[in-house]
């Protein structure tokens, strides 16, 4: 696991440095050598998917996204930008908090007794290229949840233990981005191995190039790359920060946590359920819901049983199923359990926010609910309340 | 009324009054002691007292044709046996049996009544006491209407774990 | 391990009700580490599923011991196993009750209908040191006769105040019969130096816990013993929130001055 504390170079090892095209195609070749299994982004199905990258080629070099609460359109770029894009449908949960995956298998044998055996620990080495840094403080989020408590996830970490991350900073956030009110964003500072600002203009496409571990540094020693220069880190450092000031939407600014404890009887539920379907796919797309359920399956002679963990949804009329009938039973309660955990009582549970201002259930909602229009409502209405006679 | 030795603190139903109000109550009230299996009162006759418990156990009970008496529910030390003698018409509701010995305070409601239209803070302060005892039967008996130990669901839907 | 179950067997079945059964198990092999009373285990019924059960007696030894009621799938398959049938188990998960905090105070353990079981282990630690304690009252309340659990037991419990109640009486029944907190009055304890432990439906310890609290008992001093959906008893399926609070890892045991805000909401 990328150790953000252990940021000390390798004797000798670059820790920052410009990369071209060709840098970026040793990057993959170099980390398919070392067995890395490399997932990024690729253009598929009209949208930018995170998948297994054979080489750099595959990167979504000149498309871009056009997000709305509700809508994603890929659109050509008038530059060969590979990361002028903002999250997709997938986040990198879909590979280290797999959808489905076995827990364990028993078996009956003619004697009755029972044997179980635990799965064998996943044997993959991912590398994960182009994570945001939304995405990258998602997988710090995960990492708490999973992998932080008294007991951890060996699903989780076996994927996750190991893994190395390159960050890409972000310079064209999109409509539904609030990284900056989240704190996670547009730059990367921590947890990556090796963090990589895109930058286009005339003189050239190329990426400044920064290790942030001895891992990432001996990488990047491999890559065909030329010192960094003033302007390159100028304009990378100004495309950051004039990304920061693009952010499509913003949350109030308050304190969140609060503002989710304080207004959990507030009539903006009624209003936003109006609206909801329940269908769940903010919590599918969200980088950091963990939620899963179990499935208990049987083979046809009843003698080998195993147990799958799949991901569920706290909007299933299920997921609070209890002796009679569900805790949760009205869509209202199902989205304000939803926010006010994300938003609230993630802190009480593992220390953080447990959002990161990527937008994706505002982009992925089919009825375009935007969270931080319902933050900005709740704090509305509890202002409303509070200077009311 | 001083608890006596094996009576709980701030059982009695009376504990909450004022000690002047309680000191005069007391002085209407003289002690009564039913073996086991007494018929304090039955269902329809005339409400003319009421008690306080200070040891033991009384049913309240219905007659139900063709299962006899039903105990719909016991009251024990501390509590108050019998509100009817406050509100026309003034019959008892239930009936009341002993369960083993029984001691409590009798208070003869004529009495009581009279007092209260003297001391009308005295009235209410008693009221207040009597529509507790009410308010907290009421709450219990709703609570016992949700079944609340039943089987959970439908017997057909399974819904438990 | 807490994810794979660890294999049981059942070395004892005894029938409590109609639908109730405490089974006694003995590990293959590897055994669970040691329950602390109120804690919980989840029980693995073969190829059907999972459920949570609370510890019901902590006997010496690698025995563990729980009281099931069939009212689901995996309840029902649980129940109808025979001795020398296998199960899976995990645990000991949750938190205990804080006997610990208990200690030198009056205690009032209030139980409803299956709520007997979580606290029986704690009746049998007040028990076994008779002197940490002030006095013990074991107040339960059961839907009939026939739905009392333990009843051989509470002669046993006497000390200074044990008593059922039901809600339904049959003609045999010489007993209490009303809601448990009407014997409230007539239990032994100064409501300032009390310790309530209360398990059962949730609308009967919400019940319960605003008359010790009208009593005088302190609010962190009524422990309450919670129920939500779970599924990993891990932390991480979050089946089990309560605001704030993931039952398998709070709770169960939560102190109702902090249950109470969470349970004020409806649908939380």
């Amino acid at each position: 696991m990328t150790d953000p504390e252990n940021t000390v170079a390798v004797p000798g090892a670059p820790t920052e440095a410009v990369l071209d095209r060709d840098g970026l195609d040793e990057l993959v070749r170099v980390l398919v050598r070392r067995g890395r299994t490399v997932i990024g982004p690729t253009v598929r199905d009209g949208a930018i998917v995170l998948d297994e990258l054979e080489s750099a080629d595959a990167l979504p070099y000149g498309w871009g996204v056009e997000l709305e609460a509700g809508q994603y359109r890929v659109r050509r770029r008038a530059d060969q930008a590979a990361f002028a894009h903002s999250a997709g449908p997938q986040s990198w949960k879909s590979f280290l908090h797999p959808e489905r995956v076995r827990q364990w298998s028993a078996e009956r044998r003619p004697d009755g007794v029972l044997s179980v055996r635990p799965e064998a620990p996943q044997s993959v080495s991912y590398a994960f290229l182009g994570v945001r840094p939304c995405d990258l403080r998602a997988i710090r989020i995960l990492d708490r949840v999973m992998g932080g408590g008294r007991y951890r996830d060996p699903a989780y970490l076996s994927r996750r233990t190991g893994a190395f991350l390159i960050a890409v900073e972000c310079t064209e956030p999109g409509a539904t981005c609030f990284c900056v009110s989240m704190g996670t964003g547009p730059a990367a500072d921590a947890g990556f191995d090796l963090a990589l600002t895109e930058v286009v203009d005339a003189a050239g496409h190329r990426f400044l190039c920064r290790s942030g571990s001895p891992e990432g540094a001996a990488v990047l020693a491999e890559l065909p790359r030329r010192d960094a220069d003033e302007p390159t880190r100028a304009a990378a450092a100004s495309a950051v920060s004039e990304a920061a000031e693009r952010m499509g939407r913003s949350m109030p600014p308050v304190d969140l946590r609060t503002l989710m404890r304080d207004t959990l009887e507030a009539e903006r539920w009624d209003d936003v359920t109006a609206r909801c379907l329940s269908c769940g796919n903010c919590t599918m797309v969200c980088p950091t819901c963990f939620c899963t359920t179990t499935e208990d399956v049987t083979d046809l002679t009843g003698d080998h049983a195993e147990r799958w963990r799949r991901w569920d949804s706290c909007y299933d009329l299920d997921f609070s199923l209890l002796h009679g009938g569900p805790v949760r039973a009205t869509p209202r309660s199902r989205y304000r359990q939803w926010l006010t955990h994300k938003l609230g009582t993630w802190h009480d549970q593992f220390d953080s926010s447990g959002c990161v201002g990527c937008g994706r259930c505002i982009v992925w909602c089919p009825t375009g609910i935007d969270l931080t229009e319902e933050a900005h409502a709740l704090h509305q209405e509890a202002t409303r309340t509070e200077s009311a006679p | 009324m001083t608890p006596q030795t094996g009576e709980p603190a701030g059982g009695g139903a009376l504990d909450t009054l004022p000690a002047e109000h309680r000191g005069r109550l007391m002085a209407l009230a003289h002690e009564a002691a039913f073996p086991s299996t007494t018929r304090i009162f039955e269902e329809g006759d005339e409400a003319d007292r009421f008690w306080i418990i200070r040891s033991g156990t009384v049913a309240l009970d219905v007659h139900v044709p063709g299962r006899g008496r039903t105990v719909v529910e016991t009251i024990g030390r501390g509590a108050l046996l019998g509100w009817s003698w406050l509100c026309p018409p003034r019959h008892w509701h239930l009936g009341a049996e002993s369960r083993g010995p029984v001691l409590a305070w009798e208070f003869d409601a004529a009495a009581v009544r009279s007092l209260c239209a003297e001391r009308p803070d005295l009235g209410l302060a008693l009221v207040t006491v009597v529509a507790e005892t009410i308010g907290d039967r009421l709450r219990a008996t709703r609570t016992r209407l949700l079944d609340l130990y039943g089987p959970p669901g439908s017997p057909e839907g399974g819904a438990g774990p | 391990m807490t994810l794979a179950p660890l294999p049981y067997r059942v070395v004892d079945r005894r029938d409590e009700t109609h639908d109730t059964v405490t089974l006694s198990l003995e590990p293959a092999g590897e055994a669970l580490g040691p329950f602390a009373p109120g804690q919980f285990a989840m029980m693995y019924a073969f190829g059907v599923g999972e459920v949570p059960v609370s510890v019901s007696r902590i006997p010496d030894g690698q025995r563990l011991t729980h009281t099931v009621r069939a009212v689901g799938a995996v309840t029902r398959a649980l129940w109808t196993l025979r001795t020398g049938a296998w199960v899976g188990m995990r645990g000991p998960f949750g938190t205990c009750w804080d006997l610990a905090a208990a200690r030198g105070n009056d205690l009032l353990v209030i139980a409803g209908g299956i709520g007997i079981a979580p606290l029986r282990p704690a009746i049998d630690a007040v028990l076994a040191e008779p002197h940490g304690y002030g006095r013990l009252n074991v107040l339960a309340g059961a839907r009939s006769p026939a739905d009392l659990l333990y009843r051989n037991e509470f002669p046993t419990w006497e000390r200074p105040f044990s008593t059922v109640t039901v809600d339904r009486p049959d003609d045999d029944w010489t007993g209490r019969v009303g809601v448990v907190t009407t014997l409230l009055g007539e239990a032994h304890f100064t409501p300032a130096d009390t310790t309530a432990l209360v398990c059962g439906p949730e609308v009967m310890m919400r019940a319960t816990a605003r008359d010790l609290i009208h009593r005088g008992v302190r609010p962190d001093r009524v422990q309450v013993s919670l129920e939500r959906n779970m599924r990993c008893a891990t932390g991480h399926c979050g089946h089990c929130q309560l605001g704030p609070l993931l039952l398998c890892r709070d709770g169960p045991v939560v102190g109702y001055d902090r249950a109470e805000p969470l349970l004020s909401v409806r649908e939380l």
